[in-house]
């Protein structure tokens, strides 16, 4: 029963299912209709919600029907809605009325580790005082190893996803977009502070850096890998970044260890 | 024998954590902060329990401080209990730690299902009303009551097909289901109106059919209105209006036979500034005051 009854609900054919009836005799499809309306509806309305500058970059009507397209093809496997989509990137790469927008892809996965780092599990930052022990003993620094909050996230893109992104907040969005370069290189860190979410343009170098440091590395350590992607990365302002955002929630150093 | 006044204690317990017969509101983000600072005279809030299923975040920063300030009702909208398979167990597992997080004063679920084959549709879905649906709802509702160690209220829900397998009335079904599993009700008043509507039905004939003494909650909501491939009214369960006339008066009806009772309004499309949401609150909170009288009465009898 249910498998045609769910099979019906995404069909684009208008059939419904066998064994409706109505105490009127009408008929069902009309009827049927409203659950493939309320459903298909409220899938797409969810991809509004999560995704609103890759909607504003194709307009609505675009936005909506390539939306219908996803959710025929990969409804949500979890009845959490907040963090349906994250399959729309990949979706909208092999999208072929999206194909003049190269960088439309990016942008929505941006925008669903916007999602993800709203949601993320609360962390608090190091107190400032164990931040202070950690500078003044300069040997331990370069083996100290980072604890990053789960709300942070780092996207390395061929596009400039987090410029474009960052323009669309603006009021006067034509002139913030005038002059920008959507087939830059970028990396964005996004990264939820207090109660905002919010999104940095970084240097490649900055992204390969924060992801060793996710990964565990220690500080000597990732900054000489990040030097070997980007030579000009300087790891003072990246951690200046980090610190300003809250995103530093723990420091292990040897010596602690020991201790 | 000397722990015996443990269980009158536990009892106690309880009743005094039930939600106020008053009216409540849906809680929504737009509204939060609204809230917090300004602290309106409200019964309670109710949340969908699905969206508050995520790690962390502002979600979970503002529900903590508004629970401290009021009763808490957590409705759940993705249990699929009228579902074909068996339940969620993941789902209930996330159910489970939301519950014991926030203590709410009372969690309810639909008579409907929304999960098959491991998709998720997202609207509550109609079943059949026979024997093995009967047996399906009853085994899943005893499923999340042990699960989550308390007892839920179930649903009646807002429908728009029937099914030619179906033999039971709704409201005999959800007699049956509620006697056999031991759960309570969840009156959605305005379901009962769209439902009734849709498929040419007298409801109050089909609220007077319903297990009223189980009823632990009242909601109300607003329709939208189109109309069938015969030309009769078709009534589409949006909650994105105020509430109908036509469902204040069977609200009266229904609070003539439960007595007052916590009753929510409910809004989830459209949603309008929060006075706009707390003078419809005031409106049902008016009509419980004036049930009240009755209620001592029948109490006291």
């Amino acid at each position: 029963m249910s498998a045609d009854f769910a099979a019906a609900l995404l069909a684009t054919d208008g059939r419904c299912p066998p064994g409706l009836t109505t105490w009127n005799g009408s008929a069902p499809e009309q009827r049927f209709a409203v659950y493939r309306n309320n459903v298909v509806v409220g899938l797409v309305d969810a991809l509004a919600d999560s995704f609103p500058v890759t909607q504003a970059l194709v307009g609505e009507d675009f936005f909506r029907a390539m939306a219908r397209e996803f959710v025929r093809v990969a409804p949500p496997r979890s009845p959490v809605l907040a963090l349906y989509g994250e399959d729309l990137a990949g979706f909208i790469e092999d999208f072929g009325p999206a194909a003049g927008l190269p960088y439309l892809a990016d942008l929505a996965r941006l925008e669903y580790l916007r999602v993800l780092a709203w949601h993320a599990a609360d962390a608090d930052p190091v107190a400032q005082a164990e931040l202070a022990a950690l500078l003044a003993a300069a040997d331990a620094l370069a083996a100290a190893r980072f604890r990053l909050a789960p709300a942070l996230f780092v996207l390395d893109s061929a596009h400039a996803v987090a410029s474009l992104w960052a323009a669309h907040q603006a009021d006067d969005v034509a002139a913030a977009l005038a002059g920008g370069d959507p087939e830059r290189a970028e990396a964005a860190l996004v990264c939820r502070n207090g109660l905002e979410v919010e999104v940095f343009s970084i240097g490649r170098g900055a992204a390969a850096f924060i992801g060793l440091l996710q990964q565990g590395a220690p500080l000597a350590t990732a900054s000489t890998q990040a030097l070997a992607v980007a030579a000009r990365f300087d790891a003072a302002p990246t951690l200046a970044l980090l610190l300003r955002v809250g995103a530093i929630t723990g420091i292990t150093t040897p010596r602690r260890q020991q201790s | 024998m000397h722990l015996q006044p443990a269980p009158g204690r536990r009892v106690a317990t309880a009743r005094s954590r039930s939600l106020p017969a008053r009216a409540g509101i849906g809680l929504k983000p737009e509204h939060f902060r609204d809230i917090v600072e300004t602290r309106p005279d409200l019964g309670f809030f109710e949340i969908h329990a699905e969206n508050y299923m995520v790690a962390g975040g502002p979600f979970h920063h503002w529900l903590t401080r508004i629970r401290e300030l009021y009763p808490l009702s957590i409705h759940g909208v993705g249990l699929s209990i009228g579902g074909e398979g068996p339940l969620d167990e993941a789902h209930l597992d996330r159910l489970a730690v939301l519950l014991d997080r926030y203590q709410p004063e009372s969690f309810s679920e639909h008579l409907a299902w929304s999960s098959h084959g491991g998709n998720f549709y997202n609207d509550l879905l109609p079943a059949p009303y026979h024997a093995t649906t009967l047996a399906r709802v009853c085994e899943h509702i005893d499923r999340v009551q042990e699960r989550i160690k308390r007892p839920m209220l179930l649903e009646n829900p807002a429908t728009y097909v029937e099914f030619a397998a179906s033999t039971m009335a709704e409201a005999d079904f959800i007699a049956e289901a509620v006697r056999r599993s031991g759960c309570g009700l969840l009156l959605d008043v305005n379901n009962v109106h769209v439902s009734c509507t849709n498929h040419g039905r007298d409801a109050r004939a089909y609220i007077a059919a319903l297990p009223l003494a189980a009823v632990g909650e009242i909601h109300l909501a607003g329709f939208a209105e189109e109309i069938d491939a015969a030309g009769a009214p078709l009534l589409i369960d949006s909650h994105g209006a105020p509430v109908a006339e036509a469902v204040w008066e069977l609200y009266c009806h229904a609070l003539d036979l439960t007595g007052p009772m916590p009753t929510l309004l409910e809004r989830d499309n459209d949603i309008p500034a929060l006075p706009v949401l707390l003078a419809e609150a005031r409106h049902a909170g008016r009509i419980l005051e004036c049930v009240l009288p009755f209620a001592a009465e029948s109490a006291v009898a």
